[in-house]
């Protein structure tokens, strides 16, 4: 019985970080059609400024909450205009730039804190099932990832910004014809899907170990997840997350961790060959 | 065909090639010698991405992985084989299934460019992941233990087919190398030349036209992204021929990035610039590499978003396109006097 709880709690914090660590490519992919291949490097800008907020002295729920989002947005913001902008229309170019930016943010960390290992204690204590001990970080993480679902849900469905970045992702031309400027739109979808990033990060930084190339160990999964999910920002995450979160936990305890990797990435292939637009491109088409 | 003329221009640069290489140990010495047999390795496989994404319009992000397992195959074969010949042969055969699993999957799913780079980068850092996770005695194929992140130390390198106690010396090893790179040129210019060849670029221009006129799309794509896995795993082969080493950082996002930035700086939609883009940037690496105020991901990055923004045709056909232009106004302005008087 213990057993059985502890692999549902892995299988919940599994589908929670597949979430926050998707959140950001997610929201950027649905609206511009554009994978961000610097996404793992600004989940890494977002641990880095918890890291050292924590160590200036700020309280560690107000540098995960509150700085790194922040933060990683207003770099997404400077990112969009200096270099995505003269990019709109060219999407493989556009994904090119962002690696090259990869590239540029680990490098220039590197230079700046060195290639060592950083991190954070984390702010809650743990707790029992029976025989084993389990950290409060874990549904701490879930909860987190819920909260920022219903966020995107609330902002994109009862707020002015979410219909006009509605209007835009269904169809940019015509809301263009209607008064939008679909390039601001970009740029703040941009400067979002950034803070997405850098909350997610600030919230992985007491989980992970903290180095300028840690964005590596996430953009497999986040990629994947994305692309198996499709367009539509919302539902096409849950699923894609729920369906990859529950494979990859499952396959992990009965293997290894690598080879639930291994075996998520086979179900993902098989997946996007029976439905190549995605699982929202097929179930959820033109919803959120 | 206006081709003829170029083919001609490849084949007697080629044979001039050929000759340096056979000569180049006469006047380099050694270590300049195995920085060049990395060069040329590597040069492979800059070809093989050029061909692929070049010619055949597929946006591969993860050619590591073909890299990756030719050089893994290799080194595992030639284990437990204790000779190089059929070691090679394997090193070919086990990216080419590889890479036709892996892209009926994507190609027959019809997915679009973005996602196949998305999804062939995936494949590599899996692999990294994979490799990485093979330490100990239960991983072992044969003789040949994985070793995890150790890689597999002491690889048989190259001996002559049918003598497996006659081994390459560093020198024969350069010149098999060298003549290798020209003989995957010549050969993958031949193909491009060929009736194959202008059906996939009638494909990457227009894929329906091209479904319209009978050439099922699908089929061409999954063989030329065999080639393209065929001649990554030869490139694989001769790199760890080199270093007589294997890796899992071989799978590492570090080198996917460089492969495609030796594509873009030489240029797409030719075969001469992923040679020259490799041999730029390699020398280039091994320049910072020598120096410790500015870290290689950052020269490499930077110069990756600038070929983007200002030169997104890459070296080689911005070049063409100069020495085209300055033709035609020469011979425009030579028409305009002869009309004058």
């Amino acid at each position: 019985m213990d057993i059985a709880i502890i692999v549902g709690l892995d299988i919940i914090s599994g589908i929670a970080s597949l979430l926050l660590i998707s959140a950001g490519l997610a929201v950027i992919f649905g609206m511009m059609k554009i994978i961000n291949l610097a996404h793992g490097e600004f989940l890494m800008l977002g641990a880095y400024t918890t890291v050292l907020s924590v160590s200036a002295g700020i309280n560690i729920w107000i540098a995960m909450l509150v700085i790194s989002p922040i933060v990683v947005g207003l770099i997404g913001v400077i990112v969009e205009r200096c270099l995505i902008q003269f990019l709109y229309g060219r999407l493989v170019d556009t994904m090119l730039a962002t690696w090259g930016l990869s590239l540029v943010i680990v490098g220039t960390t590197t230079m700046i804190f060195g290639n060592t290992i950083v991190g954070v204690a984390s702010p809650l204590g743990g707790f029992k099932v029976g025989q084993y001990q389990s950290s409060l970080y874990t549904p701490f993480l879930a909860v987190m990832a819920v909260l920022l679902m219903v966020l995107i849900w609330v902002v994109m469905r009862f707020t002015r910004a979410g219909l006009i970045a509605r209007a835009v992702m269904q169809n940019p031309d015509m809301a263009a014809t209607l008064g939008v400027n679909p390039a601001k739109v970009y740029m703040a979808t941009f400067g979002a899907g950034a803070a997405i990033s850098g909350l997610a990060g600030g919230l992985l930084a007491p989980v992970a170990g903290i180095v300028p190339t840690m964005g590596a160990a996430y953009i497999a999964k986040a990629f994947i997840t994305v692309v198996g999910g499709g367009t539509s920002i919302l539902w096409g995450l849950i699923t894609a997350s729920g369906l990859f979160g529950f494979i990859n936990q499952i396959a992990a305890f009965l293997t290894t961790p690598v080879y639930g990797e291994v075996i998520l990435f086979i179900a993902a292939v098989v997946l996007i060959r029976l439905l190549p637009m995605g699982i929202s491109g097929k179930f959820f088409k033109g919803r959120l | 065909m206006p081709n003829m003329n170029g083919m001609k221009i490849a084949l007697i640069g080629s044979a001039i090639a050929a000759l340096g290489v056979i000569t180049a140990p006469l006047y380099v010495d050694l270590f300049q010698l195995m920085q060049l047999t990395v060069f040329a390795a590597m040069a492979i496989l800059a070809l093989s991405l050029g061909f692929i994404w070049g010619y055949g319009g597929i946006l591969c992000f993860g050619q590591t992985s073909f890299f990756g397992l030719g050089a893994y195959a290799y080194a595992i074969a030639a284990i437990n084989y204790g000779d190089s010949t059929p070691a090679l042969v394997i090193a070919i055969i086990v990216p080419v299934i590889f890479a036709a699993l892996l892209g009926y999957f994507m190609i027959y799913g019809g997915i679009s460019d973005v996602y196949l780079g998305v999804i062939t980068l995936t494949v590599s850092l899996i692999l990294l992941n994979l490799v990485n996770s093979t330490a100990g005695d239960f991983y072992k194929i044969g003789n040949a233990r994985l070793g995890g992140f150790n890689g597999i130390p002491g690889v048989p390198t190259i001996n002559m087919p049918g003598d497996s106690s006659y081994i390459l010396s560093p020198e024969q090893a350069w010149v098999l190398t060298g003549l290798a790179l020209i003989a995957v040129y010549l050969g993958l210019r031949a193909l491009i030349a060929s009736t194959f060849g202008r059906i996939i670029i009638a494909i990457r221009e227009n894929e329906t036209r091209a479904a319209l006129l009978g050439y099922d799309p699908r089929v061409y794509k999954l063989l030329t992204f065999m080639i393209g896995g065929a001649v990554a795993g030869f490139a694989g082969a001769l790199y760890v021929n080199w270093g007589a080493f294997v890796s899992p950082t071989i799978f590492a996002l570090g080198l996917s990035a460089q492969i495609i930035i030796w594509v873009i700086i030489g240029g797409r939609g030719t075969l001469i610039g992923p040679i020259i883009g490799c041999l730029l940037v390699q020398w280039m690496v091994t320049e910072i590499g020598a120096q410790q105020t500015l870290d290689a991901n950052f020269i490499l990055g930077a110069v990756l978003i600038g070929f983007v923004l200002l030169v997104p045709k890459g070296i080689a056909p911005t070049i063409r396109d100069l020495v085209a232009s300055r033709l035609q106004r020469n011979k425009s302005a030579t028409a305009i006097e002869d009309v004058k008087p």
